[in-house]
């Protein structure tokens, strides 16, 4: 850890010259405490992890991997399973994605190549601000807006247009499983258009001005210079968000519907993995029903994970070859 | 000289502010919160020795801390099971304190007053009744023009002792409720959206044209929402109201250890839906000046308390019943 005999008698640290034998504790302090910093966050998940497995033993010894596959969930029976909400999570979340990162991407992709420079801080600002809506107002929004606009007229349309798909048929409540998933992806807007932007930026206008010397038009310039050298970056913009989705709670529990089910329509109310345990958890009387929320949790946390080896996995195999360099 | 003055002064000044006021803890359930918060400001008046906090936690948490006795006493919208009761340290006391009723609001061109009766409130909620006009509402209502429309039913997506009073009524008008779904604070709902608390079961109503949904009478009366009148088991109809559930409870059978349930009573004025909360408190005081304060405190409540209780809505307990519950709390010991 520290320098051998032969360095200088007088070592240089952040432009103070410090004699050898002079403050040398200050290298050591710092390195220490970054290393307690690291040290607590890891004790802190593996805390949050424990407490997580420890309050849900009771529920995985009653169900065992039962309780990833059955569809009840009957407080007064004692019978409790997660696959209803394990499948409402994955497919609000899903249905946030492919709302939220084309919209981000395009909107990433207007403030750094298309904006006039004064327009674009403006414009920043306002998405930061959207980043700042706390998540209960979200939802207010969306039981007093959002919904009424939507049951009467975009999933009216929705259903005119493409009800020959199971997605879209069925009957319209307002309150459904697109509806948390649009509410989410408005929540998770700002994450994926921030960090797209700072990736976009970072694409050298190198890139950029090769294309435009082969002759590309503007969007093949955006196409093949920038979006190619960028995909890791916004792929890694979609995960974040991703996160995000996957634990977001009271906005959706408010447009969801709150109904353990499984339908094939879009139309039809679903509900998460954290709205139940948001709901239920104050009022949860017997142990093995405090148990299985729980044991929600830890699926929860563990859904979130493989969620993210899995992105991490495609990420290395479909955009490992995007550095952008020139072979 | 000066830091060890402000010290000094500082720390007299803290001690005679906590040898003041002497804290009694309680924790639990939500729908008596208003008023509770009434009593323990009024009681500063009359005894400015004591002070009382509350955190409206929910029933399940009111529960679980007064079994591990970090407060002085809980608050329960549903009475303990026997299985809960038993993992007490020593004998638990259910204490009755107000009563509300759970009222179904619906949402219909005209705001019609509907008359309904539990058959049909179970088949609605069971997913059997699915459309308005059908002849089993319409006969009950022969005044109002029912629209050919769905029914949307909304009930609690969170885990309430509204919730626990609305299942406790079906499963006593209705058996296949009571073997299909039971009672209690959180149930497998046949069909319907789940909205989250009185809140969201309103607005979710209000938003969705033939919406039904149930609350508490005090929040639909707070949010000018219209209720229907439900059929008691003498056959009437009867307005939900401070009065006819204060009727209910007069009625109803009330065991010893006051852990009853009060839908559907037998009573001629009686409101059916209704359901009364209470306070946990141990037989036997930990400590002795908290328990001699607390007892004081719930004879107050239960003498002048109760009084307030029709301003905020909640019905107070009838006298057969007060005197019942003074008797007990003349029993705990400290």
């Amino acid at each position: 850890m520290h320098p051998s005999a032969a360095e200088p008698a007088i070592a240089t640290v952040r432009g103070h010259t410090t004699a050898r034998t002079g403050a040398r504790w200050p290298d050591a302090t710092f390195r220490w405490f970054a290393l307690l910093a690291a040290l607590t966050i890891a004790a802190l998940i593996a805390l949050v992890g424990w407490e997580l497995y420890h309050g849900s033993r009771l529920a995985i010894a009653r169900f065992g991997l039962r309780f990833l596959a059955s569809s009840t969930w009957d407080p007064v029976a004692d019978q409790f399973g997660a696959w209803p909400f394990i499948f409402g999570t994955l497919v609000s979340s899903l249905i946030a994605l492919l709302i939220a990162v084309p919209l981000g991407v395009a909107t990433a992709l207007f403030l750094t190549e298309i904006a006039p420079i004064k327009i674009r801080q403006p414009i920043i600002m306002t998405i930061e601000m959207l980043a700042a809506v706390p998540s209960v107002i979200f939802g207010l929004w969306g039981i007093f807006v959002l919904i009424p606009w939507l049951r009467d007229h975009l999933f009216k349309w929705l259903q005119e247009l493409l009800g020959f798909l199971p997605l879209f048929r069925g009957p319209i409540y307002g309150v459904s499983m697109l509806a948390g998933g649009i509410i989410v992806a408005i929540m998770i807007l700002p994450i994926v258009t921030s960090v797209s932007r700072e990736i976009l930026r970072s694409v050298p206008d190198l890139q950029r001005e090769a294309a435009y010397a082969l002759g590309a038009t503007h969007w093949e310039v955006i196409r093949i210079a920038v979006l190619s050298y960028a995909r890791r970056g916004v792929y890694g913009a979609a995960v974040l968000g991703l996160g995000r989705a996957l634990g977001e709670t009271m906005a959706v529990t408010m447009v969801i519907g709150n109904r353990p089910e499984i339908s094939a329509s879009l139309f039809a109310p679903g509900y998460t993995l954290a709205s139940v345990i948001a709901n239920e958890f104050t009022e949860a009387t017997t142990d093995l029903y405090f148990s299985s929320l729980f044991e929600l949790g830890l699926v929860l946390v563990a859904v979130t994970m493989l969620v993210n080896i899995l992105a991490q996995l495609m990420l290395r195999t479909l955009a490992g070859g995007a550095s952008g360099k020139v072979n | 000289m000066k830091k060890l003055l402000a010290l000094a002064l500082l720390s007299s000044f803290v001690t005679t502010v906590a040898s003041a006021q002497m804290l009694i803890n309680g924790a639990g359930a939500t729908f008596p919160q208003p008023i509770y918060t009434k009593w323990f400001d009024a009681y500063s008046r009359v005894d400015a020795s004591v002070r009382f906090n509350y955190q409206g936690i929910g029933s399940g948490g009111g529960q679980k801390q007064i079994l591990s006795e970090t407060v002085d006493f809980g608050a329960s919208d549903g009475p303990m099971s026997d299985e809960n009761l038993a993992k007490a340290p020593r004998t638990l006391w259910h204490i009755p304190t107000v009563a509300g009723a759970v009222v179904m609001s619906y949402n219909l061109p005209g705001d019609p007053k509907l008359k309904l009766d539990g058959a049909t409130l179970a088949a609605i909620y069971l997913g059997k009744t699915i459309k308005w006009n059908d002849p089993a509402i319409a006969g009950q209502n022969p005044d109002v023009s029912l629209p050919d429309q769905d029914i949307v039913v909304v009930h609690r997506s969170d885990g309430s002792g509204t919730t626990y009073i609305f299942t406790d009524y079906l499963s006593s008008v209705s058996s296949e409720w009571k073997d299909k779904v039971g009672k209690n604070t959180s149930v497998n709902w046949p069909t319907g959206l789940g909205g989250k608390s009185n809140a969201g079961v309103a607005g979710q109503v209000k938003q969705s044209p033939g919406a039904i949904g149930y609350v508490e009478l005090a929040y639909a009366i707070q949010n000018k929402l219209p209720y229907a009148d439900m059929k008691n088991s003498s056959g009437n109809y009867i307005t939900p109201s401070i009065d006819s559930v204060t009727a209910a409870l007069a009625t109803a059978t009330i065991p010893d250890d006051f852990r009853f349930s009060m839908v559907n009573p037998p009573g001629h004025d009686a409101y059916p839906i209704a359901g009364t909360t209470w306070l946990l408190v141990y037989a036997q005081q930990k400590d002795h000046a908290k328990g001699e304060k607390l007892v004081q405190f719930l004879r107050w409540a239960y003498t002048d308390g109760e009084k307030m209780a029709a301003d905020l809505l909640y019905s107070p307990l009838p006298a057969n019943v007060q005197e019942r519950v003074l008797n007990r709390i003349a029993q705990i010991k400290y």
